[in-house]
């Protein structure tokens, strides 16, 4: 088989499985979902709080117990079980909800090592690292954010993002295959260098981590609104479609079981946070690789092109929404509403700006 | 009460400022904050307009031609600014103001910082309970545990400035039927604050370095043909800019020679490797062969030679009417498109008699025919052919006005034509010879060397640009991952009566998303009492 081919049908398959982890993250958030509602209505006439608040507690004492359990708990991965930490992401561990974490692992790790094995054949086919051009920038990007996730959620449980991690990932490697699609070519000169490799690498790494706390920020948005649940209509015509658009989603979040599962707004607030912060240092290094690279290709190491502007729009919008969440009133809904702002920057960087401004970095 | 949240730096010198003092300072800082954080939202979006629109000094003839489809609109967007978003005044206006506010902010957090590094650390606070994170061991020997304690925490070198500072008092104890208690009280708050020093005053030093470096720059370009040098003077430059405070007297005057150009394309067209081959000759030393390409300027001088581009110089020798050489050069013509379908003027103003002579021509590096026209179909020399129109008359140069080299200004010029009265245009290959209509004289294409066009540039800030990002990487980092913790450790002096062992009782302050500031406690009363913990307690 042609390294080619072999990377193009690793890359389906890997799409493919990455479908079928998202499903089984679905279904995993729901059965957890399912298990907490249960726990609450077993505490009986307790408050709904003090039950949730209890519920976690009991589920230890039950896997404490049982040794069936608690195998079925090493074998989901101890670690994590271990370094867990609040009560939020403590999530029960049941033979329904296990299996579908079973199915949803295999799935997407399966589909992470053949995405890899798709990446790297399509380095040996083209002679270069895979990230060249928008199709490969896509494939290798929406490999990290996957890897991003697989790791942290080896050490802890993250469900609440599997689903849209890999449904993201499932969807960029289809817009990829199909749209983006390109045959392997040579680089062109200016593209010859160890800083395109770094500068290229770094960028596409704080995009994963980047993709990863956005799906956090949009979970805590929706998760204040369900919080807030409805309100009234009042005010002017674009108003009232904002108040119905929030009200819609507050309806369907609190309607959604499996939004049960999903932690609290802090704690998802705490979980982007510091993706956000690893993201924003990697992007700071691109950046900065990026001003080098210039310097050797071009002989200027920042002239304002349009990928250029772009990239220093989105690390001035990060910078923003760092300095937001210190700065009071700011924490919370704000802060977050920049950093998804931040995240828009960041794919019209690499969508838009590639694709109708023209500059040097038009090599897509 | 509510439990203390440090996860804001409004709140890093807290215990030891009054109520009023306090309010006054936080409130100095949250608006000031919130300024910053204004200003950098402003900052990003003015940047938006200089992605979308074109932009004089990236683009000079795009930006013309914009202003002049889009009449008095285009002229507004020019008067202000938007043709040349980054340098102009409100754009300039936003990172100043965005400057002094990050350099009156950093500036009393340095005073700050450096008093706290040099004054004790705050005594522990006289109740633990409050705090949310708390634990406690038991232990025989209470000084022991402590003296323990503290060598845990301060084992690296440097810890004061790195890491934790530790001090342990004697105190009266508030527990009924304890005298005495010791109380260790740690602050590790340090190394997090540095960071975020060192990271902004580092933009500090980008844009100081920046600025200087625009003052001392400067940069020329200059064409060199195979075979032919070049020599570092302003004069020998095509075009040459500087900084306002760049002496020419400080260019060294070394001496440059194109030996050889290659260019490999594959066989679809597409450019694989441009290297140049020169010889540098700098005063006072042997001449050295080197290479330039693209990615891998030639240090000279304090500054860098950057292959830059390259292209076709067909060698021109024109006769004129009375069989005198009156032209012979080679001529640089300018690559249109990827296969180098080049175009290229030759100004003959030195004919002996009559009228002055030009051309434009046009060349295919490999000539083919699309069953249309004549295109090129790879830019290598393998089917070179030449399209070439003359023109006779006034080539204006007499007027004193400098005159682009490869525009032919033809308004007093007129074609030449045949003898059938059409415009007289002819294809030729290397070697060939033409008469030319009327009897003016031949023009003959004679070889093809390559020409490089480079560029040099000095730029002395270089290296403290280089330095001050790398600090404000290196601080980032540290003002983000850094922990942010402070940690407690209490006991009575002497066991309970009765008793044989006393209890250490410890807490930890630290920002709700710091997950592993817990487990340090744990590690440190670990470390103090002895204790061995089985690891599913963690
Ligand atoms: C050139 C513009 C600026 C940029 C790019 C910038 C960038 C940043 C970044 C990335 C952080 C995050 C580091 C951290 O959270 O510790 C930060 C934190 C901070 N910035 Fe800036 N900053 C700028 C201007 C300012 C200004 C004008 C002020 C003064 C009000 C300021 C005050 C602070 C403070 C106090 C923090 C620490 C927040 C904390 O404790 O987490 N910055 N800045």
């Amino acid at each position: 088989m042609s390294p080619q081919l072999l990377s193009l049908v690793t890359l389906w398959a890997a799409a493919a499985l990455y479908a079928i982890a998202m499903v089984a993250w679905s279904i995993r958030l729901s059965r957890v979902a399912d298990e907490r509602i249960q726990a609450r209505q077993g505490a009986g006439a307790a408050s709904s709080t003090t039950a949730e608040a209890a519920a976690p507690a009991k589920e230890r004492v039950a896997v404490g117990g049982g040794d069936d359990a608690a195998v079925a708990a090493m074998a989901s991965g101890a670690t994590s079980f271990v370094v867990d930490d609040g009560d939020e992401t403590d999530l029960p561990r049941r033979s329904g909800a296990d299996r579908a974490l079973g199915a949803a692992r295999a799935a997407m790790y399966s589909g992470l090592l053949l995405h890899l094995v798709g990446l790297i054949a399509r380095g040996l086919d083209s002679g270069h690292v895979p990230w060249s051009n928008m199709y490969e920038y896509t494939i290798t990007g929406s490999f990290v954010a996957v890897a991003v996730f697989g790791i942290v959620q080896a050490r802890r449980d993250w469900t609440f993002l599997g689903a849209g991690v890999t449904g993201f990932a499932t969807i960029a490697l289809g817009i990829g295959l199909t749209v983006l699609y390109a045959e392997s070519t040579g680089l062109r000169p200016a593209l010859q260098s160890f800083w395109l490799v770094i500068h290229v690498a770094i960028a596409i790494i704080s995009t994963g981590v980047f993709i990863v706390a956005a799906v956090a920020t949009t979970l805590q948005l929706l998760q204040y609104e369900r919080t807030d649940g409805e309100r009234e209509l009042t005010g002017g015509a674009i108003r009232r479609l904002g108040i119905r658009v929030r009200n819609g989603l507050a309806r369907w979040t609190q309607r959604a079981t499996w939004f049960e599962a999903i932690p609290s707004a802090q704690k998802l607030e705490a979980v982007a946070f510091r993706l956000n912060a690893v993201g924003f240092v990697l992007w700071t290094f691109t950046v900065m690789a990026g001003a080098v690279w210039a310097e050797h290709a071009w002989g200027r190491y920042w002239g304002w092109d349009p990928k250029e502007v772009w990239s220093f729009v989105i690390w001035v919008l990060y910078a923003a929404y760092l300095h937001a969440r210190t700065t009071q009133g700011w924490l919370g809904r704000r802060s977050a509403w920049l950093s998804i702002a931040a995240f828009v920057a960041l794919i019209m960087n690499f969508t838009v700006v590639n694709l109708f401004f023209q500059g040097l970095h038009t090599y897509a | 009460m509510a439990r203390m949240k440090i996860d804001n730096y409004a709140i890093a010198d807290a215990p030891r400022l009054g109520v009023k003092g306090w309010g006054r300072w936080m409130w100095r800082q949250v608006t000031s904050m919130r300024v910053a954080l204004i200003l950098l939202l402003l900052l990003a979006l003015a940047s938006i307009p200089g992605s979308v629109l074109p932009q004089w000094p990236q683009n000079a003839a795009n930006t013309r031609a914009f202003i002049e489809q889009n009449g008095w609109w285009g002229r507004f967007l020019d008067a202000t600014g938007f043709l040349d978003v980054f340098g102009s005044a409100w754009f300039t206006a936003i990172y100043v103001l965005l400057f002094a506010s990050l350099i009156g902010c950093i500036l009393p957090r340095v005073r700050v910082y450096w008093r706290n590094l040099r004054s004790p650390v705050p005594p522990v606070p006289a109740r633990l309970d409050r705090y949310e994170n708390r634990d406690e061991a038991e232990t025989a020997d209470v000084a022991a545990a402590f003296e323990s304690a503290r060598s845990h925490l301060i084992r690296r070198p440097a810890s004061s400035l790195l890491g934790w500072r530790v001090r342990v008092d004697e105190r009266p104890s508030r527990q009924e039927g304890v005298e005495t208690e010791l109380a260790l009280s740690a602050n590790g708050e340090g190394l997090r604050e540095l960071g975020n020093l060192i990271f902004h005053l580092s933009l500090v030093g980008i844009l100081a370095a920046v600025a200087v470096g625009s003052l001392l720059t400067y940069r020329g370009q200059a064409i060199i043909v195979e075979g032919d040098s070049f020599t570092n003077s302003v004069v020998d430059y095509d075009s040459f800019s500087s900084g306002n405070l760049f002496r020419e007297s400080s260019l060294e005057p070394f001496r440059l020679t194109l030996d050889e150009l290659d260019a490999a394309f594959n066989v679809q067209g597409l450019a694989e490797d441009f290297t140049a081959h020169v010889t540098l000759q700098e005063p006072e030393t042997d001449p050295v062969s080197t290479q330039i390409q693209v990615n891998r300027p030639l240090q000279v001088d304090g500054g860098k030679i950057y292959l830059q581009g390259n292209g076709y110089a067909p060698e021109i020798t024109v006769v004129d009417s009375d069989g005198n050489v009156a032209f012979s050069d080679a001529v640089p013509y300018l690559p249109q498109d990827g296969v180098y379908t080049s175009t290229g003027v030759v100004k003959v103003p030195d004919v002996t008699s009559g009228e002055q002579l030009g051309f434009l021509a046009t060349l295919l590096p490999t000539a083919a025919d699309n069953g249309e026209t004549l295109v090129s179909a790879h830019p290598d020399l393998a089917n070179p052919m030449m399209l070439l129109r003359g023109y006779s008359g006034d080539l204006g140069l007499d007027t004193g006005i400098p005159q682009n080299v490869y525009v032919l200004d033809e308004s007093q010029l007129s074609p030449m034509r045949d003898e059938a009265g059409n415009v007289w245009s002819v294809a030729l290959v290397p070697g060939q010879t033409v008469e030319l209509p009327d009897g003016l004289g031949t023009f003959t294409w004679n070889d093809t060397p390559r020409y490089g066009a480079f560029d040099l540039r000095a730029d002395p800030s270089l290296p403290w640009l280089l330095a001050a990002s790398i600090g404000a990487l290196v601080g980032l980092a540290l003002s983000l991952f850094a922990p942010r913790r402070r940690l407690w450790l209490v006991a009575p002096l002497t066991p309970a009566a009765g008793g044989e062992t006393t209890v250490v009782r410890a807490a930890i302050m630290a920002p709700a998303h710091d997950a592993g500031a817990v487990d340090e406690m744990r590690r440190v009363l670990d470390a103090a009492t002895g204790r061995v913990r089985r690891v599913e307690e963690e």
